[in-house]
């Protein structure tokens, strides 16, 4: 046995496995890995992070969810708890996302309809009720205003007499592709970095079990890119952070134990796999050979995988159950982390519950019926697969040289210079256009949209409604908690931020920890960092 | 199918494109942009975070013939009443077109409070510059 398979075997027999047989449905007993080093939990990570796969642990079952108020949530997060999901995840509405209170006029026919609207603290009680932070693991959605949002759980983790030490989960929190692709950014590029690497050095400091960004191609490949452009943006976006955070002296072995990815999982099912594969390594060689881990743990990418929402069809909608669990499988063969499975209904709506059970379930199929969690990386030392892995790796490495060049060899100031010169949304742009008249051309088929049409105008599923009141009650909930409050306490706390946010030396959590507490709004806090950040607006390139 | 070039006698559609409100979902009325621009209209796309004022003012100084918005996150009941509304204070009778995410049951609510058009995910080039010109026909 060699040195490499010997150090696996160490580390696989040291590994705690669950108490399944992995065996075939027929009774045969397979190997827990095949085929030749480096094997999975060896870098470069290419066939994964850990050298017994999903033996020891499946992935996370993590479904987002979010609508309505708080209450509307909390009930939801309760049922996909009872449902056997093992983690929670926070969809915000658009107004939180964007920073505004629920009263703002910008708010209008928006309030708890793509996802809850938290305000204060107080919704933020009413999210989490009777649920155990100490116990589950929450990812919480939200980027220009994360800040704010992490105090309030942190809040709400004291409350319920969990220390923030024990606080474990995700913020997204990645705000370089928010002006990429999702658009949810509140002030310019370099101050937001700012907040962001506060919140890393806070972390990583009080917070051992949280994960301060998760660097996202989920939105950039929602907005139309490629599924290399996805790979290559959301790592450079990643060495940008890794940079960032080097440059105000923060250690790379510590923080980059807490960095965590989030990709798509789409439709050509060997170009993600290949996706998943490249990332691992890609992330795994940066990390040491150009930012200088030692710390094998900080070369880990680890990531959370979506299903491709894009991909679903509002005709006949129930097609996207099947679509749904083919890129499941994609993300399972990939080595994922966790996994959020679309509901058939979302080309439509909001998910109803019932939908929402069956993408759960979907990917319960794949954890315990299909076999593929017996074998770390399945498919790896495929020719074919293998092949996709080194070729998404090219594709990303030509666009990681393009920034670094136009970042003058700093990836940071390259992406900062896409994000100015509309590098990244014009190629976007321009790969989402040419997937649509693909399908105009009929060149690419999908299944009811421009083929098999026949089941078209069956009668509409139903449907997942918000009721118009939510808007009236938020704002009533919201005025009653600005009756009760100590304002003078409110405006103290907004001015500490003030001051905190106009002195880069001054790390922005505490004072806004200090903030939420006094129930100040999410956008009172938003405005006093928008005094003196400025805010972002970007120009209209089609 | 490959979209034609409008006639050149006829005059050129001039479309002013938007996201009225928060909503940052863009890849959509990116593509229609695209595909309008091929079918040889004029588009004016004033990007994300526009509000009814800046939309009727855009529409005015463009001269716009028709004003698509493309709406994602479950608005449409709210915006586009609050669009028509502008529109009809400004004394512009111009088409409004919607797009997006629109469930089945909200079209028929839509359309009775006087929106022109209403284009569905995966709209086909064909339908969207049909509706675009069908709407600018019915107003002239």
């Amino acid at each position: 046995m060699d040195d490499k398979k010997h150090a696996w075997q160490e580390q696989y027999d040291a590994t705690h496995l669950r108490d399944v047989p992995f065996e075939t449905m027929s009774g045969v007993p397979v190997d827990p890995v095949f085929g030749d080093a480096p094997l999975p939990g060896q870098y470069p990570f290419t066939r994964g992070l850990h050298a017994a796969g999903y033996r020891s642990r499946l992935w996370t079952m993590r479904m987002f969810a979010g609508f309505g108020t708080a209450e509307d949530t909390n009930a939801r997060f309760k049922e996909i708890l009872r449902n056997g999901g093992m983690g929670l995840s926070t969809a915000f509405d658009m107004p939180t996302l964007m920073g505004y209170d629920s009263d703002s006029p910008w708010a209008l026919g928006e309030v708890g309809r793509a996802g809850v609207a938290v305000d204060t603290l107080r919704d933020m009680e009413d999210l989490y009720a009777d649920i155990d932070l100490g116990k589950v693991s929450t990812s919480m959605t939200i980027n220009g205003p994360a800040a704010a949002l992490l105090a309030m759980y942190i809040a709400v983790g004291e409350q319920g007499g969990v220390a923030k030490s024990d606080l474990a989960g995700t913020i997204q929190n990645d705000i370089l592709k928010e002006y990429q692709a999702q658009k949810e950014y509140i002030y310019p590029p370099r101050p937001s970095m700012r907040i962001v690497t506060d919140m890393i050095r806070y972390t990583s400091a009080e917070m051992p079990k949280w994960h301060p960004v998760s660097i996202s191609g989920y939105h950039i490949r929602e907005a139309g890119s490629t599924a290399a452009q996805e790979l290559a943006f959301t790592l450079a976006n990643g060495f940008a952070y890794v940079e960032a955070a080097l440059a105000e002296g923060q250690d790379v072995d510590q923080f980059g134990r807490r960095l965590s990815f989030f990709f798509n999982a789409h439709s050509d099912f060997f170009e993600e796999i290949g996706k998943f594969r490249a990332a691992r390594r890609i992330w795994a060689r940066w990390m040491k050979e150009r930012y200088g881990a030692t710390d094998e743990r900080a070369m880990m990418c680890r990531f959370h995988t979506q299903t491709a929402g894009v991909s679903l069809t509002a005709q006949q909608p129930e097609n996207n159950i099947a679509r749904v669990a083919i890129q499941a499988l994609s993300a399972a063969l990939g080595g994922t982390q966790s996994l959020h499975t679309d509901s058939f209904d979302e080309a439509l709506a909001l998910p109803t519950e019932k939908a929402a059970r069956i993408a759960l379930r979907t990917q319960q199929v794949v954890a315990h019926e299909t076999g593929v969690t017996n074998v770390a990386d399945p498919l790896g030392g495929a020719p074919y697969v293998e092949w996709m892995t080194d070729e998404m790796e090219l594709q990303a490495e030509a666009v990681f040289a393009h920034l670094d060049e136009l970042g003058n060899g700093s990836i940071l100031e390259g992406v900062y210079a896409g994000i100015d010169n509309g590098y990244f949304v014009g190629e976007i742009a321009d790969a989402a256009y040419r997937f649509a008249r693909e399908i105009n051309n009929d060149q690419r088929i999908i299944v009811g949209l421009n083929e098999f049409t026949d089941g078209n105008d069956e009668d509409e599923t139903n449907l997942l409604r918000i009721d118009h009141s939510v808007e009236e009650l938020q704002r009533k909930r919201l005025e009653a908690v600005k009756q009760e409050r100590n304002s003078a306490a409110v405006e103290a706390s907004l001015a500490a931020i003030r001051n905190a946010a106009e002195d880069p030396t001054v790390n922005l959590m505490p004072p806004i920890i200090d903030a939420v507490k006094t129930y100040a709004t999410e956008e009172e806090i938003s405005n006093a960092m928008r005094n003196v950040f400025g805010t972002y607006v970007e120009q209209a390139i089609v | 199918m490959a979209i034609e070039s409008t006639n050149t006698e006829q005059p050129t559609i001039r479309v002013v494109l938007a996201k009225l409100g928060l909503d940052g979902h863009d890849r959509g009325i990116k593509v229609v942009a695209r595909i309008l621009r091929d079918a040889g209209m004029e588009v004016v796309y004033l990007g994300l975070r526009q509000t009814t004022a800046s939309i009727v003012a855009a529409a005015e100084e463009e001269d716009a013939d028709a004003i698509g918005l493309s709406m994602h996150n479950a608005g449409h009941l709210a915006l586009a009443p609050s669009m028509l509304a502008a529109l009809h204070d400004a004394d512009l009778d111009i088409p409004l077109i919607i797009g997006g995410i629109i469930p089945e049951a909200d079209i028929p609510i839509l359309e009775g409070s006087g929106v022109a058009a209403i284009l569905g995910p995966g709209a086909p080039a064909e339908e969207v510059v049909t509706a675009v010109r069908g709407a600018v026909a019915a107003r002239t």
